[in-house]
């Protein structure tokens, strides 16, 4: 667990850039730190590898304050992401990769066997390994860059920004990519986002900064949807938070209404719905693992206005109109 | 004077190409290139550090700008000739001279490089936790290699074509066939001396290119 205890950054010149922070990242968990430009995010990311000194408070990782710890072997214990990745541009991909394990003591030849299995687990062929940076899209510079952070298998990761330097389709495929990652490698991981979609998708807790380095509210990414604690986080979170926060309830618990109407090929799969020019396309189908947010968006697209439920083998096995939806969520409200 | 006498007749004498034998070609070109050599290294040697300092911790920026032009408009051949009559003749003139020569542009060009970087990369190398030498060693000194290498070129370039002046103090290299030539009016001799040195140069210049080519990551080639 990392704890920030009442921590303060005044830069010389006067600007208060952290404003007593007080905030516990639970380990294992991912937790994200989000607010507008200049809100002290980066700041408190940093204060905890020690590239920035707090000027006041602590900062303690599992129970022990940082400011004890010899610099450079605190952070070799960190994984360290940031925006553009950062990539050595004189060093091939392997050897970027390779770079903590030899900083800890590993031969050059054990680390480099160990970056080669961890491009793969990041998304890369082996035929990257070879590459220099320059050479790679800004994607692929990204997932070097988290394969790097990985590389000596930190209990930690701190993250800046590091997905915001590569196009939206790119970063949907990242996004996937990494909370699969973590699900797998379960680290403690503080994220800086400026992007309050990525804090929700990506974040198990989101810290919400507001201008002058004051957290505004910390909570899961539901908690933060449903009761924003004022109208500056409201605000923050966006005006479709209700829309949004529907991703946080699974489609299980929703009553369907048996399949009527709806053309199916033999193994009961959805063709579409009957129309006068042959079967109109349903416009997707969802199953019980799906979000309610799914089930809305599919409703709303649907030429019908009914949403598709199918089951593990593809066949349709349920219904929900609009309506249901909207009195589904009216029987939860009351 | 018989501007008609002027021919290669002195650089194409095999007589004047005899390995080992004093005040032949071989001989003056190996003088040359040892206060050429030995200059370029007591220039790195102090500049070297001191640009890479600089650049590390931007301290002091004020003086690798103002070494870099105050160093270019001291006129060497002056230099020499204060210098000679401050420590008398000898080798040691030269040298300061030559050195004088070379540290403006080897500070300058490491100051550079130095400052050229992207701190976003230094900035991830120390999050990782490199020492602040490693950062240097590791990082920072390789990539500013490619401008580093540009300024100890043409550092190199000045310091060949310059160390012609040892001659006027009396010691070798190729400055003696331009200055013996002079006082006997033999201008064979004073363009065979011009042609040396000229392809001296850029014989030099095209081996620092090759060891540059050599010592710079390919991966920082394509950017360039």
């Amino acid at each position: 667990m990392i704890t920030f205890e009442d921590v303060v950054k005044v830069y010389p010149g006067g600007s208060t850039a952290v404003d007593h922070l007080s905030l516990e990242l639970p380990t294992g968990k991912l937790t994200a730190l989000v607010g507008p430009s200049g809100c002290g995010k980066t700041t408190s990311l940093r204060m905890i590898n020690r590239m920035v000194t707090p000027t006041s408070g602590r900062i303690l990782i599992d129970g022990e304050d940082v400011a004890g710890r010899d610099e450079a072997a605190l952070r070799r214990g960190i994984g360290y992401v940031i925006q553009h990745a950062g990539l050595f541009p004189h060093r091939t991909v392997l050897d970027n990769v390779a770079t903590v394990p030899v900083l800890l003591g590993k031969t050059r030849r054990e680390a480099r066997a160990a970056a080669q299995e961890l491009l793969e687990r990041v998304g890369l062929s082996a035929d990257f390994a070879k590459r220099y940076p320059a050479q790679l899209s800004g994607g692929q510079q990204q997932r070097v860059g988290v394969a790097r952070a990985l590389a000596a298998d930190p209990p930690i990761m701190l993250m800046d920004e590091p997905f915001s330097a590569v196009d939206p389709v790119v970063r949907e495929q990242l996004h996937r990519e990494f909370l699969r990652l973590q699900e797998d490698l379960g680290k403690t991981i503080a994220l800086v986002t400026h992007d309050i979609d990525e804090a929700i998708k990506l974040g198990d807790r989101v810290a919400v900064f507001r201008q002058g380095g004051r957290l505004a509210q910390v909570g899961t990414p539901r908690e933060l949807l449903a009761a924003p604690s004022d109208d500056f986080v409201a605000e923050f979170v966006g005006r479709d938070r209700g829309l949004r926060g529907l991703s946080f309830d699974s489609a299980a618990g929703l009553p369907v209404r048996p399949v009527d109407g709806l053309l199916l090929d033999d193994a009961g799969r959805p063709l579409g719905w009957p129309g006068d020019d042959g079967p109109r396309d349903t416009g997707g189908t969802f199953t019980k693992d799906d979000s309610l947010r799914v089930v809305a968006d599919l409703a709303i697209r649907s030429p019908v206005g009914i949403a598709v439920r199918v089951g593990p083998d593809g066949a349709a096995d349920g219904l929900v109109s609009h309506h249901d939806l909207a009195d589904y969520l009216a029987g939860r409200r009351s | 004077m018989d501007a008609c006498r002027v021919n290669l007749s002195y650089l194409l004498d095999p007589a004047h190409w005899e390995i080992g034998a004093a005040y032949s070609i071989p001989t003056l070109i190996l003088a040359h290139l040892g206060y050429t050599v030995l200059a370029l290294l007591i220039g790195t040697v102090v500049a070297l550090p001191v640009g890479l300092y600089i650049g590390h911790t931007g301290r002091g920026s004020f003086l690798a700008i103002n070494a870099g032009n105050a160093g270019r408009s001291l006129p060497t051949l002056g230099l020499l000739m204060l210098l000679v009559t401050l420590l008398g003749l000898g080798l040691l003139p030269v040298l300061i001279a030559l050195t004088v020569l070379v540290v403006p542009p080897i500070l300058t060009s490491t100051y550079a490089g130095m400052r050229s970087l992207d701190r976003r990369v230094v900035d991830a190398a120390r999050g990782m936790g490199m020492r602040s030498w490693q950062v240097l060693t590791r990082v920072e000194l390789p990539m500013a290699l490619p401008v580093l290498m540009g300024g100890f070129r043409s550092a190199a370039l000045q310091v060949v074509a310059t160390a012609t002046v040892a001659a006027a103090v009396g010691l070798s290299g190729l400055g003696r066939l331009l200055i013996d030539g002079l006082a006997v009016n033999d201008y064979s001799r004073v363009l065979a001396g011009a042609i040396v040195v000229a392809v001296l140069a850029v014989l030099v210049d095209l081996s620092l290119a090759l060891v540059q080519r050599w010592i710079v990551s390919p991966g920082l080639k394509g950017t360039d």
